[in-house]
């Protein structure tokens, strides 16, 4: 097998922060090259580099022995690179083959030549196995179709190195699956494909070599046969791993959310979904895990629950209170603690320090303020006390929650949510984007909580984080809840089933082995 | 190492960006002076003598620093709001005129009662005439650039009509209102300088809008919110109120600039009395990085500007359409090279706030 591309060096500064450490890596023809690395570790970084977004400071990339200038996404299409992106880069109305054709001439000029690009998409979606219609609306595609699609968009262009971006974050088990045979036939074919990933199953079932990345700085390429996942593991985070959560075993006590029938609309855009009549209840010493792809109405059902949209129908009640006449600010005074799904857009106002933050939701109550004037004395105490117990790092009080960390924005949104003792807690992707160490944090946290005697209403799309913190598993589809399953009991290949939308009677009967 | 130094040296010529437009504003000016067939230093040396050169230079850089800034308070008040009000100038009038009209109606009042009363009427104008904006921004979420602009209109004619009519002087020559009663008027404070109240009043408002903005709970929602919105209403803060109340804020302070030009200068109402005060308050709040310290200092900053180009048209024989040429000039270089970055992030935090949730 021959070299298709060898970066050399590569080092790329922001603001004065290396993301990238002269990082080396070589790519042969026909394989499947993982790039692993905790968040922040620089892998998107490289790749954007890569696919001519940034520009290195230094080093060089050499496509087929050749050094090459790629100074804009254009010219890495031009000379066979693709790249399919985290969220994807298709416009949701237009059809597929409008999508692909995008941005490219047409021999008919100045139409359009719908007809023989279809055509075309039609026999390389069959060579390769990626069953894509031409002529569906992107917005009535499943994700992984979507995701097939950005594939053929880069076959389309050409492609022979293809970048795949976490390409696994937003498919369910079975569609994972189904992408991996793809990326085998890529390979068959003679394509190489550049995975990037944080999870190391993935990395042991489908590359051939893996480099792994810490701290913007290469820790080694090791071919994936002769290495283990406790091998991978030490070399991403760079220390052992001792990450086991101990989840003791508690009875519920009483109801403390109780969600029946609940309906609500959307805002009229387009492919978007509404909650379709709900029912859920959780109960105290209780995680209600809730399972599902992104876009399946978590976002509404959370949004719901904290008193952010009003349902159309249905009943919310948190301790036998009603809440449908509640603004947030009423739940809030329920005593619910809250994690948004987007810390940035939803957790925090950037731009206010963090003693700013952390009296978001109650600076209006003595003493944080007396007569309309904040109390500054009594809330640096306040930031003191809870930097120092939530190890908030760095502890200045002053530092804009901007210049922070991501773990360390979230152990500041726990800090304000948690530290009062909450009831319930309604957590959606308390996780995301965040390193072991940060991950791990938060689950002990969570447990402690549940072990106090709090309900947690957890919704994720990370399934493993679904199972470890669960003691039961509801999955959402389509603004639907189609099953809810004990955590102890249930099956993963089950759950995922669910996920995609099959529904339970529909489902094999698998055979039980005693 | 290098890159470092060379990069803290970028950034310090940056930072001091405003010194260079000015710099560089003066430069073209010359040029342009000397096209004018004057010589650019004296006209600059006639510039710096009318701003500051003397007693009454100095007093009608106050007098002009005056409205300029409470008209850049009142920006700034909106912009820590995420609200951008471009409707000064209208506001300014429709409080001068609700502020006039009692003067005029309640002429018989002794001065500690009249004088606070149609401040307090000057205040309520033009902020009803900013919280409209505001609500249509924060309930329909319509661009408050363009509702404020287009305010502006519908606000210094509706005054121009009342001077045209119910409000018209008793001679019925002039569009403009009788003269004030002297109870309205704003004392001198320094006679020397014909220096009035309104600056101390202009002074206490910068006070009062920090003690506002950063001690304050009030403040506190309003800053949330200008910063993020969504994150605010996730904790529960009152987005709607908040941006009405800035707003209103805003446009009060608008309507004092328009009160201390009428009570403290003019002495009556007249149609289109205002200069561009309110325009000129963005160019203030922007320079004075939409802090109430900065904000002071651009606004004797431009208050010199306008006196000095008064005193090159006198004293030089500078043509009028080439002293606002230069003026225009100065303005636009100092305010982009200043505000182009703020604003940019200010657009960009809006249109993030428009898509949010669609992720």
């Amino acid at each position: 097998m021959g070299t298709l591309l060898q970066l050399e060096n590569i080092t790329k500064v922001f603001d004065g922060l290396v993301a990238n450490d002269r990082i080396s890596l070589d790519v042969r023809e026909g394989e499947i090259h993982a790039l692993l690395g905790e968040n922040g570790a620089g892998k998107t970084t490289l790749m954007n580099i890569l696919y001519g977004l940034y520009h290195p400071d230094g080093g060089r990339i050499r496509l087929r022995g050749e050094t090459v200038r790629l100074s804009s996404p254009k010219d890495a299409i031009m000379k066979g690179i693709g790249m399919v992106h985290q969220h994807f880069m298709l416009i949701p109305p237009l059809t597929v083959t409008e999508n692909i054709i995008l941005g490219l001439g047409s021999l008919r000029r100045p139409l359009l030549d719908l007809d023989s690009a279809a055509e075309k998409i039609s026999s390389l979606s069959a060579g390769y196995g990626l069953d894509v219609d031409p002529r569906a609306e992107v917005c009535n595609l499943s994700v992984g179709a979507q995701q097939r699609v950005e594939i053929v968009k880069a076959l389309y262009r050409g492609a022979d190195l293809f970048i795949l971006d976490e390409p696994t974050s937003v498919l369910t088990p079975q569609e994972v699956d189904g992408l991996f045979n793809v990326l085998r036939r890529l390979v068959d074919e003679g394509h190489s494909v550049i995975f990037i990933t944080h999870k190391l199953d993935e990395v042991m079932d489908i590359s051939d070599r893996v480099t792994v990345l810490r701290d913007g700085r290469l820790v080694a390429t090791v071919n994936t046969a002769e290495t283990s996942k406790q091998e991978l593991a030490r070399m991403m985070v760079g220390r052992e791993i001792v990450f086991r959560v101990d989840k003791e075993a508690l009875t519920p006590g009483e109801t403390v959310l109780e969600v029946s029938g609940l309906q609500v609309d959307m805002e009229d855009e387009r492919c978007s979904v509404a909650l379709q009549g709900m029912s859920l209840s959780v109960r105290r010493h209780e995680v209600l895990g809730i399972a599902g792809v992104g876009g399946n109405g978590q976002t509404e059902l959370a949004g719901a629950v904290v008193g952010l949209f009003a349902p159309v129908a249905g009943k919310i009640t948190i301790l036998g209170h009603d809440t449908a006449e509640r603004s947030t600010k009423g739940v809030i005074k329920l005593n619910v603690g809250r994690i948004p799904e987007d810390r940035q857009a939803q957790g925090l106002v950037p731009d206010f320090t963090i003693s700013e933050n952390l009296i978001a939701t109650r600076y209006t109550e003595p003493p944080l303020s007396r007569r309309s004037f904040l109390n500054f004395p009594f809330i640096a105490e306040l930031a003191k006390g809870l930097i120092g117990e939530y190890d908030i790092r760095p502890p200045q009080p002053a530092l804009l929650a901007k210049q922070m960390s991501g773990g360390n924005q979230q152990k500041l949104i726990l800090a304000r949510e948690l530290h009062r003792e909450p009831d319930l807690i309604v957590a959606v992707q308390p996780t995301r984007g965040l390193d072991v160490g940060a991950t791990e944090y938060i689950y002990k946290e969570l447990l402690n909580h549940r072990a106090r005697g709090a309900a947690i209403l957890l919704i994720s799309t990370e399934l493993e984080e679904i199972f470890t913190l669960s003691d039961r598993i509801a999955v959402m589809f389509r603004g639907e809840i189609l099953g809810i399953r004990d955590a102890e009991s249930a099956d993963l290949e089950e759950i995922g089933l669910l996920m995609a939308g099959v529904r339970p009677e529909q489902q094999p009967l698998r055979e039980m082995t005693p | 190492m290098r890159r470092n130094w060379s990069e803290r040296a970028l950034s310090v010529v940056l930072a001091l960006a405003p010194v260079w437009a000015v710099l560089g504003a003066l430069l073209l000016g010359a040029f342009l002076i000397a096209v004018a067939g004057i010589n650019p230093v004296d006209a600059y040396a006639a510039l710096l003598e009318g701003a500051f050169g003397s007693l009454s230079g100095l007093g009608l850089t106050l007098q002009k620093t005056v409205p300029l800034l409470f008209a850049g308070l009142g920006v700034a008040f909106a912009f820590r709001c995420g609200l951008f009000n471009i409707g000064g100038e209208g506001q300014l009038h429709m409080g001068a005129l609700l502020g006039g009209w009692l003067a005029l109606t309640f002429a018989g009042l002794p001065a500690p009662v009249l004088l606070p009363a149609v401040l307090i009427a000057s205040f309520i104008g033009g902020g009803i005439w900013g919280a409209i904006p505001g609500l249509l921004r924060a309930k329909w979420n319509m661009s408050e650039i363009i509702t404020t602009i287009l305010m502006n209109y519908i606000g210094f004619w509706f005054v121009s009509f009342t001077l045209h009519g119910p409000l018209q002087e008793s001679r019925g020559y002039y569009p403009q209102s009788e003269i004030l009663p002297g109870a309205s008027w704003l004392p001198i404070i320094w006679p020397a300088a014909r220096v009035h109240l309104g600056l101390v009043l202009a002074l206490l408002a910068a006070a009062g809008v920090y003690v506002v903005l950063w001690r304050t709970t009030i403040g506190y929602q309003i800053r949330a919110v200008g910063s993020n919105r969504r994150a605010a209403e996730y904790s529960g803060i009152p987005a709607v109120r908040s941006m009405v109340l800035a707003m209103f804020v805003s446009g009060g302070l608008m309507g004092l600039a328009g009160a201390a030009e009428i009570l403290g200068v003019q002495h009556r109402l007249s149609d289109f009395f205002s200069p561009g005060y309110g325009f000129d308050g963005i160019a203030v709040a922007l320079l004075g990085y939409t802090h109430p310290v900065g904000v002071a200092l651009a606004a004797v900053f431009f208050g010199g500007l306008r006196a000095g180009f008064n005193a090159i048209q006198r004293t030089e024989g500078l043509p009028l359409a080439m002293a606002q040429v230069v003026q225009g000039l100065t303005l636009i270089l100092v305010v982009s090279s200043v505000a182009l970055p703020r604003l940019r992030a200010l657009l960009r935090r809006k249109e993030a706030a428009s898509a949010g949730g669609v992720d």
